[in-house]
């Protein structure tokens, strides 16, 4: 998120390439390189990446014990004498305190074991794995269609800005962001499949379906994840490519008489790169994490949908095992967001 | 042995029953909720069933089975893939029978498994299934039962009399999970002669039987000792494919010791979203969906070829004061707040009409032994304004509710509040989060909603509800001569004398207990038009069940 501010307000007025203004000066010395080198900064990113994710571990497993009823409580609900809360708080261990429970699932998770399920015994590891992948399947597609689509609809927006165009494109965008995502899914489901019934519905996908029947099964989901991001990715393109267009260098380009789409494609998007890439990142972070509710839409068997599950009844190893996955994805696609800003604009290895 | 469950098919088709009459409303369907409905459950034998409103006009059903036949019926046809979209399955389902707890998992148990007894979808009475026979003796503290011989489980091994002992005995464990446990304390030896099982009870119970329908009680090989949850039994359909929270695929059983189901295979899909299981339906993608909204049933009646599928059930809202605590243990008080609620207004705006009036007994007429004449309490703001003032009872009544516990649990309270200011009474109504309500708001607070789902029998409901050390008996209702009744009917083998002893029970909870109970609602469930044979069991919701092996669909 830095790189992103840094590179937007770090533009105007100057009329150097931004590598040239970023390198050191030469008096600097080899310390001051060794010590903003690349790989220097990727290490120290992946520490303070794990630091992280062992602090939301243990911030997710504070949570869980915040909740009222634990998970013999809530499994047994209404009908939870205290002799079969007791069996089970035994059975489980919930008796130990609980700095010594997370430290025993921690135990087990730097030894790559997450643990079994509490409530059906079910590997945790092998179910996230499972959920995971038709998360990604899901994600990836939106992904492979939104991003393209996004950065070209952007563009085009930027060509012809302030011209029909332009307007269409912001009004729609506007318009799909507005609207919650669940909303899109109905309207999508009340059209395509009560409507016209040209669209599969449920969109469960399960073991034995091939790639094409997951694919035909997934079209409305993916097309409510694509209006749902697309519309922000696409204007993070448009304000972050106009940004640069407004930058004096841009404007020398245009006196020397280029073509405006060679402006674009070769002076303005490389210095819009880290925005653009700041924001596909979190985008793609909330296309695996953050689609329970089109998940629960859509009857879609992602991995969202299995940690809510697991909330419900407190089930922790598995609440732990996806809360952790998710932090991991979260802090994975922003590190990378920030390693292709920095790539993308050396400025950045050197804070000030 | 014909009259089973599961091969009544060209039986009883629709109870005929209407529109106009309710469901259950457990869309939310919460863990605790699921495993209420259906942690326990089922049948019992009935003639009568209370239909319309005022638990007034009584509606013979079931005399005969043949006599039900109705619009659903036709001629069964065979084959097809059957889809049911189910709410209440979740990630942290397991196959083992022991830790059944939602509708999809009831509705697996009684496909790919048998059960030793079934119950009669009309009357409710014990039928046989891999019991062929029983006799009991001692005063019904030993039970015989006479196993089959000729059934086979799916994976080829013959089922035998020890595959039946092991499986009560896994489950009567004392440190077993089994959600059956409960029912089968009383078991004090099961034992395997020859093909004849003998269960010996410490104490009487003449409804052993109807206890054996319970659903998690499925036979399993070895018990499911080995493995139990291997999703081997001896149902008419096999287990194919099984994802927890996603679905199960089931293809027929070829080896079927008995003639029953209709479809080829069929496919349960959860779909925890009413929205998702409404637009399923309507646009045919699925067969059936069950648990529907009551207030989008108005809408879904305008969809052509739309079945609801509207069945009584035992499932019912309870509003329980804590007979020995402050200040409900205060005779008057209880009986000032039991006039003050308006059933009408609750079962019209809580459950959209679908439902019948409660009358502060946890019976209805779907169970056997229903005291049909005990006077129906009505909404009368000048008895409840009187007994208030005579209870010396000062200030407002705090009532405890949450949204998400069962649906229609914060409406009650507000139309309870509402009508009880009309008799001068002022009830505080506080919201709880949902989360942890069962332990820390039930049971913990002398006035809150909760919610009782269906019992097998009308001894297993009160044993639950009022019985003095059940853990369950949410009002603190500690009466001697109460539980020696329910113990009295439980070893009463004449019908007449037992109806008897129920009737008094009933007024004693009625009059002198602490639950207010405004209402009992209805299982809706919507079908497509290819969907016949649909048979409203008393004994639970989706045809008890049974309900992929009763239903066919038309080409």
């Amino acid at each position: 998120m830095s790189a992103q501010e840094e590179t937007v307000s770090g533009q105007p007025g100057n009329q150097m390439s931004a590598a040239r203004r970023g390198a050191p000066a030469p008096a600097a010395g080899r310390a001051a390189r060794s010590k903003n080198s690349l790989g220097y900064l990727i290490a120290r990113r992946m520490a303070l990446g794990i630091a992280l994710l062992f602090a939301a571990s243990m911030l997710i497993f504070g949570g869980v014990e915040a909740l009222p009823g634990d998970f013999a409580t809530t499994y047994l609900g209404q009908e939870a004498t205290p002799q079969a809360v007791a069996n089970i708080r035994e059975e489980l261990g919930l008796d130990r305190p609980m700095t010594e429970r997370y430290l025993s699932w921690l135990g087990g998770i730097l030894q790559g074991d997450f643990g079994t399920s509490w409530s059906n015994h079910n590997s945790v590891g092998e179910q996230i794995w499972k959920r995971l992948s038709d998360s990604l399947l899901l994600a990836g597609v939106s992904a492979l269609i939104s991003i393209p689509l996004a950065i070209g609809l952007g563009m085009i927006a930027v060509l012809y800005r302030n011209r029909i165009p332009d307007k269409v494109i912001s009004i729609l965008s506007l318009a799909a962001i507005s609207l919650p995502e669940f909303f899109i899914g109905y309207l999508l489901i009340q059209f395509f499949t009560v409507q016209l019934g040209i669209s599969e519905f449920p969109a469960t996908v399960y073991d034995g379906m091939s790639l094409g029947e997951r694919l035909s099964a997934i079209v409305l989901p993916v097309a409510t994840l694509v209006t749902v991001v697309l519309a922000h990715m696409m204007r993070m393109t448009r304000s972050a490519i106009l940004n640069v267009m407004s930058s004096a260098y841009v404007e020398t380009a245009e006196l020397k008489g280029l073509s405006a789409l060679r402006i674009i494609a070769e002076h303005a998007a490389p210095n819009a790169v880290a925005p653009v890439v700041t924001v596909i990142a979190l985008n793609l972070a909330a296309l695996v994490v953050g689609v329970v509710v089109v998940e629960v839409v859509f009857v879609y068997p992602g991995i969202g949908q299995y940690m809510v599950d697991a909330v419900t009844v407190r089930d922790m190893p598995v609440v732990q095992g996806c809360g952790l996955l998710f932090a991991a994805i979260y802090i994975v696609l922003n590190m990378v967001a920030d390693i292709v800003s920095i790539l993308a604009n050396p400025r950045l290895r050197h804070p000030r | 042995m014909r009259p089973g469950v599961g091969q009544a098919r060209p039986l009883a088709t629709s109870m005929q029953v209407q529109p106009g009459s309710n469901e259950p409303a457990i869309e939310e369907g919460r863990k605790q909720m699921r495993k209420t409905l259906f942690g326990m459950d089922l049948a019992a034998n009935r003639r009568e069933f209370l239909k319309g409103t005022v638990g007034a006009g009584i509606l013979l059903v079931g005399l005969s089975a043949a006599r039900a036949q109705t619009e659903q019926g036709g001629t069964p046809v065979t084959g097809g893939h059957l889809k049911l979209g189910l709410d209440g399955g979740s990630t942290t389902d397991t196959l083992d029978p022991a830790g059944y707890i939602s509708a999809f998992a009831f509705v697996l148990a009684r496909s790919f498994g048998d059960h030793l007894v079934e119950s009669d979808p009309v009357t409710g009475k014990p039928v046989p299934s891999i019991a062929e026979s029983w006799e009991s003796s001692d005063n019904a503290k030993t039970w015989t039962f006479k196993i089959r011989n000729d059934v086979e489980f799916h994976n080829g091994k013959k089922l035998t009399v020890d595959d039946v002992v092991k499986t009560l005995q896994r489950h009567s464990d004392e440190k077993s999970r089994s959600g059956a446990l409960g029912f089968l304390k009383a078991i004090a030896s099961i034992e395997g002669h020859g093909n004849e099982l003998v269960v010996k009870l410490s104490e009487s119970n003449v409804d052993l039987p109807l206890i054996f329908t319970a659903y998690h009680l499925v036979i399993q090989p070895n018990g499911g000792y080995d493995n139990p949850s291997e999703g081997i039994g001896t149902g008419p359909y096999k287990l194919v494919n099984f994802e927890p929270g996603v679905r199960a695929l089931f293809e027929k059983n070829k080896n079927d010791w008995r003639e029953r189901g209709h479809v080829d295979s069929f496919e349960i899909i959860v779909m925890n979203d009413a929205t998702a299981r409404t637009a399923a339906i309507t646009a045919g993608k699925v067969h059936f969906v069950n648990s529907i909204g009551a207030k989008t049933v108005p809408l879904l009646k305008r969809v052509a070829g739309l079945q609801i599928l509207d069945t009584p059930s035992r499932g019912h809202f309870t509003m329980p004061m804590q007979v020995d605590k402050a200040p409900f243990d205060n005779a008057d008080l209880r009986l000032a707040l039991k006039y003050a609620v308006d059933r009408e207004a609750i079962l019209k705006t809580a459950l959209g009409g679908y439902g019948t009036i409660g009358n502060d007994f946890p019976i209805n007429a779907t169970y056997p032994y229903f005291p049909a004449d005990i006077e129906q309490r009505a909404y009368d703001p000048d008895k409840a304004a009187f007994h208030f003032k005579k209870s010396g009872h000062d200030g407002p009544v705090v009532l405890r509710t949450a949204d998400g516990i069962f649906s229609g649990a914060v409406d009650t309270a507000l139309l309870f509040q509402e009508s009880a200011k009309k008799a001068g009474i002022k009830v505080d109504v506080k919201r709880e989060p949902a989360d942890g309500y069962w332990t820390n708001v039930w049971r913990a607070t002398p006035f809150c909603l909760s919610y009782y789902g269906s019992r097998l029998t009308q001894d297993l409901m009160y044993a639950t509800e009022h019985l003095s050390d059940s853990p369950a008996n949410e009002t603190n209702f500690n009466r001697p001569d109460f539980d020696k009744i329910i113990k009295e009917a439980r070893s009463e083998a004449d019908d007449a004398k037992r109806a008897e002893l129920y009737h008094a029970a009933a007024v004693m909870v009625r009059d002198e207990g602490g639950s207010i109970i405004p209402v009992f609602n209805n299982y809706l469930n919507a079908a497509g038009k290819r969907l016949k044979g649909y048979i409203h069991d008393v004994g639970n919701d989706m045809s008890n069940g049974y309900i992929a092996s009763r239903v066919w669909l038309e080409a």
